[in-house]
């Protein structure tokens, strides 16, 4: 193909193309990206910005297909959420906690991406810990959308954690990003940017290297613009890791091919239950647009139930802070980071200082609901019920499968929000990822693609959740769906071809 | 030998029954540690032997030693346990500089290891059998160094993560001397499973001990718990100066705060380390980095089939197939390189003893413990090796040289590590078992000692030692005795 004017606005499906073609040099793919970068710097889209490192990787790119041994993803450049630890280059996990801190390792997926030849642009911004779904609570300060509402100035959020890998997709200046997935920090972000987002089913991606948040829920996975760059990216990103005893020893499959784009026959499921309280009409609507798209393909779409749904997102806010109060444990001031020590104070000082200062407030928050429900008298009562809770909510969706090969919900309740809007309420915000959660709970592989604007002129996501270790139908149904949306409107930022910024 | 502690301890204002268990802490032997490759030797440099699993660095995820799981198996098999075929890791979590996660990862609510028991051998020949618990693997936390700087604290993590079974007994013990048999048999069981070097010097093993009291026949009181103590002697005396102190408090009017105690071995007494209003809320849960560890029956039986023979084993078939007393028995086999240095001395032809077990278990307790340990030397680094302790029982059992001769052979093959046969032959020490000579020498000694031969014919038979004693004298020892006493009988008959 023809290399556009712009490359930044290829897909890394065509960018592969036009670099095995010598169409486009590496070092000319990753300079328009840079450039990108520098011109988007008030979205906030990156905590570290590695062009140095992203050049030398491109020319090593261009040297490998000078030598005809080029690899899968030679000479992409992508934004790396600043949760993977990345070798010799500052990690924090938008923490102030973890300042200053260079790891001497490569977490497993970026190593793999690292590898396959990808070129790092960059560690981008996220949540805290990635902890919040509006990509507000990072250290290094919010993370602006490229989108706006039409005659509204008011920066609105990316959706978070993983806010800045999705607004430097969707703002063009990455081709792709790495997410993590929780409670939704891939999918939900995808929705509110308007691109594609896959969390993969838990085992599938090592953790390792991954600071960790919960650690039975966290999964790293594929943002990209289209379904079938996710599949590329994943196909590279998954497989199993001794280093993590719960990455599973099971072989991945050919990810792009399962894009067929046939998918009669299948039967997709639409759970009544999701038919939440908070949902918008509009969300509503394009619900039964995806789920008419799905018919017309030749899918058999059937309502279904997972009784258990209400009750996932106060069991994710007991397990998520159990885990991550015990995981955040580390950060005490002794080894690395940040350290506050107290004049003629003791031991107990230095933690409690330097732990008061380093973490903000949604971590801190998320630190005592933590121990409080693991706390002896309580365990009983929160955690093991959760735990039990979190059984029943696998349960639903095992059965569910029994009939149907997919399930169709919607990503968000709403479009994206205002920064500022819904902040003082930390219980509105956990409402973002009420659609996310239960698949995350269940540890089912979903994928969240645009698939229309808001009244605002936002973009709205829908949600597919397959099967345990089937991302395959996952991604054939979506490309399908990725078709009959047409979704092509391009950020703010882009469309009126400034930079959005007054 | 150490003096039994009574059952019962008097009191005041009456007997009290003193109630211990005990939770030990025994470092597994492995090349690697619990949770990762890093190495286990004891004494590297500071942090010299730290992954970054170990030092809990960002995103690290602990991935289970085998070896370790394999080595908890076998200690399970050997204490007669039943194994658990799956079991959970859980995360106890506390604040410490050296306990790098903010957590250990131990078992909690699923051990590896269930019940089980350890039999103890009393003095006055009678045998308790303390009930196991439990046994689980955790790891075990580094080490704070106070003293290298006045105002700082140095953290060691070499050991941070160095696998431990925990390896709690039932409150099954009444005294101090049986709770160190206790201590000493587990140890020597682990030793022999080669599981754990019990090497308490060195911090290999460990002991939480568990002490309340009780007036006889009324329920369990408040216990203390006494941590870390690392040596049999120190327990035995953490026990005594707690029991004391505790029936002290309670006939004073006093009650016993549960708490946990530490032992000062300068002072010999206990101390107050925390009280359990200051106790730790761990939290555990279990460990969402580990799966289940599920094991195979098939594995298990596997292990089962390597275990060695244990000291409980080896004892009984010494006693049936020796004649040894229980006693002897239980000593030679409290050590496993000693138990094989016995059965080395004795030989094995087809089944049989090549030599008199009973005289090798003498020789090899009195005579070789003897010297070992007045030199503090280990049975493997004896001078004397089995086979020449064995060729040395082969010249008296042939009456080359004499039982009396036999130990001064000893002690120059003990000086020089050199053969007994060489020593006898270089020093001219064969007995002298020829009739003419010997008949010679006992006509002599009666010639010279006529009245006390009038003695002995008048009835006073206790002179027969003395003539025999004045004819080895006369040979410079080398007389066969046996053959002199009978002739010498004989020739007293007149």
């Amino acid at each position: 193909m023809t290399v556009p004017a712009d490359p930044t606005r290829l897909t890394v499906a065509q960018a592969r193309d036009c670099l095995a073609a010598g169409d486009i040099s590496a070092r000319e793919l990753t300079a328009a990206h840079i450039a990108a970068m520098d011109s988007a710097r008030h979205l906030n889209a990156f905590i570290t910005e590695t062009p140095d490192l992203a050049m030398a990787q491109a020319d090593a790119a261009d040297a490998r297909h000078a030598r005809g041994a080029s690899h899968a993803l030679d000479g992409i450049p992508m934004a790396i959420k600043d949760l993977f630890c990345t070798e010799d280059v500052l990690t924090t996990a938008a923490s102030h906690i973890l300042d200053g801190y260079i790891p001497t390792y490569e977490s497993t997926v970026s190593d793999r991406l690292k590898a396959a030849g990808a070129v790092m642009l960059g560690k981008a911004n996220m949540d805290e810990f990635a902890m919040g779904s509006a990509n507000i609570t990072s250290h290094h300060g919010a993370v602006h959308s490229p989108w706006r509402r039409p005659g509204d100035d008011r920066p609105l959020v990316p959706g978070g954690s993983s806010g800045g890998s999705a607004a430097a997709v969707a703002a063009r200046i990455a081709m792709a990003a790495t997410g993590t997935d929780t409670g939704g920090s891939i999918r939900q972000p995808a929705a509110f940017t308007g691109i594609v987002g896959l969390k993969p089913t838990y085992g599938r991606c090592s953790r390792w290297g991954i600071v960790a948040f919960a650690s039975s829920l966290d999964q790293a996975g594929p943002m990209a613009r289209t379904v079938e760059d996710c599949a590329i990216l994943l196909q590279v990103m998954a497989g199993h890791d001794p280093k993590d005893s719960t990455s599973v020893d099971r072989p991945v499959p050919d990810l792009r091919a399962a894009l067929t784009g046939d998918i009669r026959g299948l039967r997709i499921g639409l759970p009544k239950e999701y038919r939440a309280d908070g949902m918008s009409d509009e969300v509503d609507r394009l619900w039964q647009s995806g789920a008419a798209w799905l018919r017309a393909a030749g899918a058999d779409v059937v309502e279904i139930s997972l009784p258990h749904t209400r009750y996932a997102l106060p069991t994710y806010y007991i397990v998520a802070p159990a885990e991550a109060s015990s995981n955040l444990a580390r950060y005490d001031g002794v080894r690395y980071g940040l350290r506050v020590a107290v004049d003629g104070g003791d031991l107990t000082d230095l933690y409690e200082a330097t732990r008061a200062q380093g973490f903000g407030a949604e971590v801190r928050r998320r630190i005592m609901i933590g121990t409080y429900v693991l706390s002896a008298g309580y365990y009983d009562a929160y955690y093991l019920k959760a735990q039990k809770v979190r059984s029943l909510i696998a349960r639903d969706f095992s059965q569910a499968f029994d009939s149907v090969d997919a399930i169709l919900t919607p990503t968000a309740p709403t479009a994206a929000f205002a920064i500022g809007e819904k902040m003082d309420d930390p219980i509105a915000m956990y409402l973002n990822d009420v659609f996310t959660v239960p698949a995350s709970l269940a540890g089912l592989p979903a994928l969240s693609l645009p698939a229309g604007l808001s009244g605002d002129g936002l973009p709205l996501g829908l949600q597919l959740i397959g099967r345990a270790f089937d991302e395959e139908t996952v991604l054939r149904i979506a490309g399908v769906m990725e078709q009959a949306a047409g979704f092509t409107a391009l950020p703010t930022s882009l469309s009126t071809g400034s930079d959005g910024e007054a | 030998m150490a003096e039994t502690a009574p059952v019962l301890l008097q009191g005041r204002t009456g007997p009290w029954e003193v109630v211990i268990g005990v939770e030990v802490h025994a470092q597994v032997v492995s090349q690697s540690k619990l949770f990762s490759g890093a190495a286990t030797a004891f004494g590297a440099p500071a942090n010299s032997q730290v992954s970054l699993v170990d030092a809990a660095m960002p995103g690290m995820l602990p991935v289970i030693n085998r070896v370790c799981v394999e080595q908890a198996v076998r200690t399970g098999l050997g204490l007669q346990a039943k194994i658990n075929l799956t079991s959970v890791f859980d995360r106890k979590n506390y604040f410490y500089p050296d306990l790098p996660a903010g957590y250990q990862i131990s078992q909690f609510a699923h051990p590896i290891v269930g019940q089980g028991q350890v039999i103890v051998d009393m003095p006055d020949g009678t045998v308790r059998t303390v009930g196991i618990e439990r046994l689980h693997l955790e790891q075990d936390a580094g080490k704070s160094l106070h003293d290298q700087s006045p105002d700082r604290t140095f953290v060691d993590l070499n050991r941070a993560g160095v696998a431990l079974m925990e390896i709690v007994s039932g409150p099954d013990m009444r005294g101090a001397e049986e709770v160190g048999l206790y201590v000493t048999k587990l140890r020597s069981i682990l030793r022999y499973l080669g599981t754990c070097d019990g090497n308490m010097e060195q911090g290999s093993l460990r002991c939480d001990v568990n002490v309340s009291v009780r007036r006889p026949g009324e329920p369990l009181g408040t216990r203390c718990e006494i941590k870390n103590v690392n040596s049999i002697r120190f327990v035995r005396q953490a026990i005594e100066f707690e029991s004391r102190r505790q029936i002290e408090v309670l006939e004073d009017g006093g009650v016993i705060d549960q708490e946990t105690r530490l032992f000062d071995p300068g002072q010999g007494e206990t101390r107050t380390m925390r009280s359990k209003e200051e106790a730790h809320d761990y939290r555990y849960f279990p460990d969402p980095d580990l799966l289940p560890l599920v094991l195979d029956q098939a594995w298990v039986d596997h292990i089962r089939a390597g275990l060695p023979e244990l000291p409980d084993a080896k004892k009984a078939r010494l006693v049936s197939d020796y004649g040894l007393s229980v006693y002897d028995a239980g000593v030679l086999v409290a050590d496993q390189a000693i138990a094989a240095y016995y059965e080395s001395v004795v030989g094995d032809a087809g089944g049989k003893p090549v030599r008199d077990p009973k005289l090798a278990a003498n020789w090899v307790i009195s005579e070789l413990f003897g010297r070992l340990n007045r030199v503090g030397t280990l049975v493997t680094d004896s001078p004397v090796t089995a086979e020449a302790l064995g060729g040395l029982l082969d010249l008296v059992a042939d009456d080359t040289i004499s039982g009396r001769t036999a130990k001064d052979v000893f002690d120059v093959m003990w000086e020089t590590g050199r053969d007994a046969a060489a020593i006898v032959e270089e020093k001219g020490l064969r007995q002298v078992s020829d009739s003419g000579a010997i008949d010679a020498a006992i006509d002599a000694v009666i010639a010279a000692n006529a009245d006390k031969v009038a003695e002995y014919r008048a009835g006073k038979d206790k002179l027969l030692g003395f003539f025999v004693g004045q004819v080895m004298k006369a040979t410079g020892g080398k007389a066969n005795p046996k053959m002199v006493n009978s002739r010498m009988a004989e020739k007293l008959k007149g």
